[in-house]
């Protein structure tokens, strides 16, 4: 029988299926960060058990770090230190491995486990954040999970898990220049509401995702969360094996190829049925802008802000009233005509090599707008290392912009890099979510040619239309 | 993990669709290493002034619903963020169920795992609630866990499904690492058959 790529991962992980309960199924690859562990690694401990499988564990330090250099030395924020120095000690005790802020692989984890070569197709990845949905970009199965779940994983690398329907969604044509893998996954989540997708595994096909780049990929599959789907698929191909060749933990050689003839398999057969299907054209693709606090509340470059009376739904004229006040927004007003006081380029979303190439090329010889303070922190310490190599960091800095250390930084503001209440941010990120940046700060999701073409005007702009030297 | 059987409570609404878990606990509260110290912080940005002084405007700090045990919410509660300390917080503030159309997937999973029952009602159901909820002062429902039914003694005589095996957990009080720990076995040989292919 035709089978789908999720069935695949998914019977292949399978431990056990008892009788009444959900299956159980095994873990390859743990990655865990400083926020969501410690109350894991310390429930381990009053149980007296251990880390199951240490070797198949990985964690950095991305969600509370400064991204300034006197991190190494100490990171000032006291709790933050505290909750730093528990996964250090926690490490050490279990025997797991870490990538400290003077790691060249440190990182934000979405980043660092593909940038590594831990990530690989046919795996089952989880991590303590929602966004691991990324790692699926490569044809892994991998969701976020609680701290409980945390625990659990750290203790019988198993998981308990209903198994979910699937979905796919199919991006069929071309994209325009200017149009990026961003644009393609906020038009969806547009389109379906950021519940659309809860109970599904979505899979991505269609010829604009064949042609999208790993980052790009990862930069779709990241955002599946926000659509309410905890895991989104795409099938590896030749892209993904070029991108992941020569990685430190890739197997060289002929094992490389044996490798591959295995993952050639993942792919979903031909005839494969799925639950559910949602189609969307990428021909007439714009960018696109969120103007709500949801990354469901999107618009079209060349839209304006909508009415809540434009809605149907109660609920939806309720958010989307309670969105336009907390934003500041009025409706009618034109995309183009909003001004931006931050621009931050980052995050597991868009903060890769090739995000930071697309945001330069618009930068190119030039300013930033003098009411604009813009931002740029690299996915990963060696993102930042390659991308300096490359002169990158020259174009930002000449330009106006800060160039700074790795970290989850503003996507969240959980470390010192927040706005202010009022301040308006054109962000790479993926989440619009009031106070999400910081109280009151208000969010809008765009690609990272799209926050920096916002750095420089000032306002939002199509790249469509952005001359690059 | 505490059992959940059955709760009698004042209902507390909160009528909001995609109430997200950046909202429940923001994050610069994550910065503990303890399950614990959440609940004052809960729905911070909503729930205080500026100065700290709770905010008369948030329904959540009205004196009607102090005590309530039990939140009704809007569709696709708990969206977003992974982060446990959602519920670690929403517990503290005294919830042991909340009702709503629908969850986020990762927060449904995190409130079960700390003894917290999502009930997820028919939109009909759920307004009525709601609209009983706002009304008066006092308004309780029951949710029973056993016969996985939530009523009011107004008419009110809603079901709801829940796994089996999570309905046990929770009427038990059962956490999930001990009971996988009894399938050691079939893990082990997992990991063996694993280990030839990788």
């Amino acid at each position: 029988m035709a089978k789908t790529m999720f069935e695949k991962i998914w019977e292949q992980h399978i431990v056990a299926e008892p009788e009444g309960q959900p299956a159980l199924i095994y873990i390859d690859l743990h990655l865990v960060h400083e926020v969501t562990s410690p109350q894991a690694f310390e429930g381990l401990r009053l149980s007296n058990r251990k880390v199951r499988r240490p070797d198949l564990t990985i964690s950095t330090v991305d969600h509370n770090v400064p991204t300034d250099e006197t991190r190494v030395d100490e990171i000032k924020d006291p709790i933050a230190r505290q909750q730093v120095d528990t996964l250090r000690r926690n490490c050490e005790d279990f025997g797991v491995t870490l990538y400290d802020v003077d790691s060249s692989a440190q990182g934000i984890v979405h980043v660092i486990g593909p940038e590594q070569g831990y990530t690989q197709p046919g795996m089952t990845i989880v991590c303590g954040d929602s966004h691991t949905s990324t790692h699926g970009a490569f044809g892994s199965l991998a969701f976020g999970i609680g701290t409980s779940e945390v625990e659990h994983v750290l203790a019988t690398q198993t998981l308990r898990q209903a198994k979910p329907k699937t979905m796919e969604v199919r991006f069929d044509g071309e994209l325009k220049q200017g149009v990026t893998a961003k644009d393609m996954i906020l038009a969806a989540i547009g389109k379906l509401g950021t519940a659309g997708w809860t109970g599904y595994v979505v899979e991505y096909t269609g010829d604009a995702v064949k042609k999208l780049d790993m980052a790009g990929r990862m930069t779709i599959c990241n955002m599946t969360i926000e659509g309410g789907a905890r895991a989104g698929l795409i099938a590896p191909d030749d892209i993904t094996f070029d991108w992941m060749r020569g990685r430190k933990f890739v197997p060289r050689g002929e094992k490389f190829d044996q490798a591959v003839k295995q993952w050639r398999q993942l792919a979903s057969d031909e005839g494969a049925d799925y639950d559910s299907l949602l189609k969307i054209d990428c021909n007439d693709l714009e960018p696109h802008v969120s103007w709500g606090t949801n990354p469901g509340q999107v618009a079209k470059i060349s839209d304006r802000i909508p009415s809540p009376d434009d809605f149907n739904d109660p609920a939806d004229v309720s958010s989307a009233k309670n969105a336009l006040e907390y934003m500041g927004l009025d409706s009618g007003t034109a995309i183009e005509d909003i001004a931006v006081d931050r621009v931050f380029i980052g995050s597991c979303t868009n903060a890769r090599i090739e995000d930071l190439r697309s945001a330069s090329e618009i930068v190119k010889g030039r300013k930033v707008a003098s009411t604009v303070r813009a931002q740029v922190m690299p996915g990963s310490t060696l993102t930042k290392m390659i991308a300096e190599k490359e002169g990158l960091d020259d174009i930002f800095k000449e330009a106006g912009f800060e160039w700074r250390e790795s970290g989850c930084s503003m996507c969240l503001g959980m470390n010192p890099d927040i706005l202010v209440p009022g301040e308006r941010c054109a962000s790479t990120s993926n989440r619009n979510f009031e106070g999400r940046q910081g109280k009151g700060g208000r969010t809008h999701l765009v690609s990272p040619a799209m926050a920096a073409a916002a750095a420089i005007e000032g306002h939002f702009v199509d790249v469509r239309d952005w001359e690059t030297e | 993990m505490e059992k959940f059987t059955q709760l009698t409570s004042i209902v507390a609404p909160l009528d909001r669709a995609n109430v997200d878990t950046d909202q429940i606990i923001p994050k610069q509260f994550l910065k503990r290493i303890e399950r614990t110290g959440f609940g004052e912080f809960a729905f911070f940005d909503w729930r205080y002034l500026e100065d700290g002084v709770p905010n008369p405007d948030f329904i959540l700090n009205e004196e009607r619903y102090a005590g309530a045990n039990i939140l009704v919410g809007g569709r696709n509660f708990g969206s977003g963020s992974s982060r446990e300390h959602a519920p670690w917080a929403l517990m503290e503030m005294g919830f042991k169920a909340i009702i709503a159309t629908s969850f986020a997937d990762i927060f449904r999973n995190n409130c079960m795992q700390n003894g917290m029952l999502p009930v997820i009602l028919q939109e009909s159901e759920v307004d009525t609630i709601m609209a009983r909820a706002l009304r008066g002062s006092g308004y309780k429902v029951t949710v029973d866990l056993e016969s996985q039914t939530v009523t009011d003694g107004q008419g009110l005589n809603a079901s709801f499904e829940v796994d089996p095996f999570r309905k046990n957990s929770l009427i038990e009080g059962l956490d999930d690492v001990g009971i996988t720990l009894t399938l050691g076995e079939a893990i082990d040989s997992f990991e063996e058959k694993r280990a030839a292919l990788w």
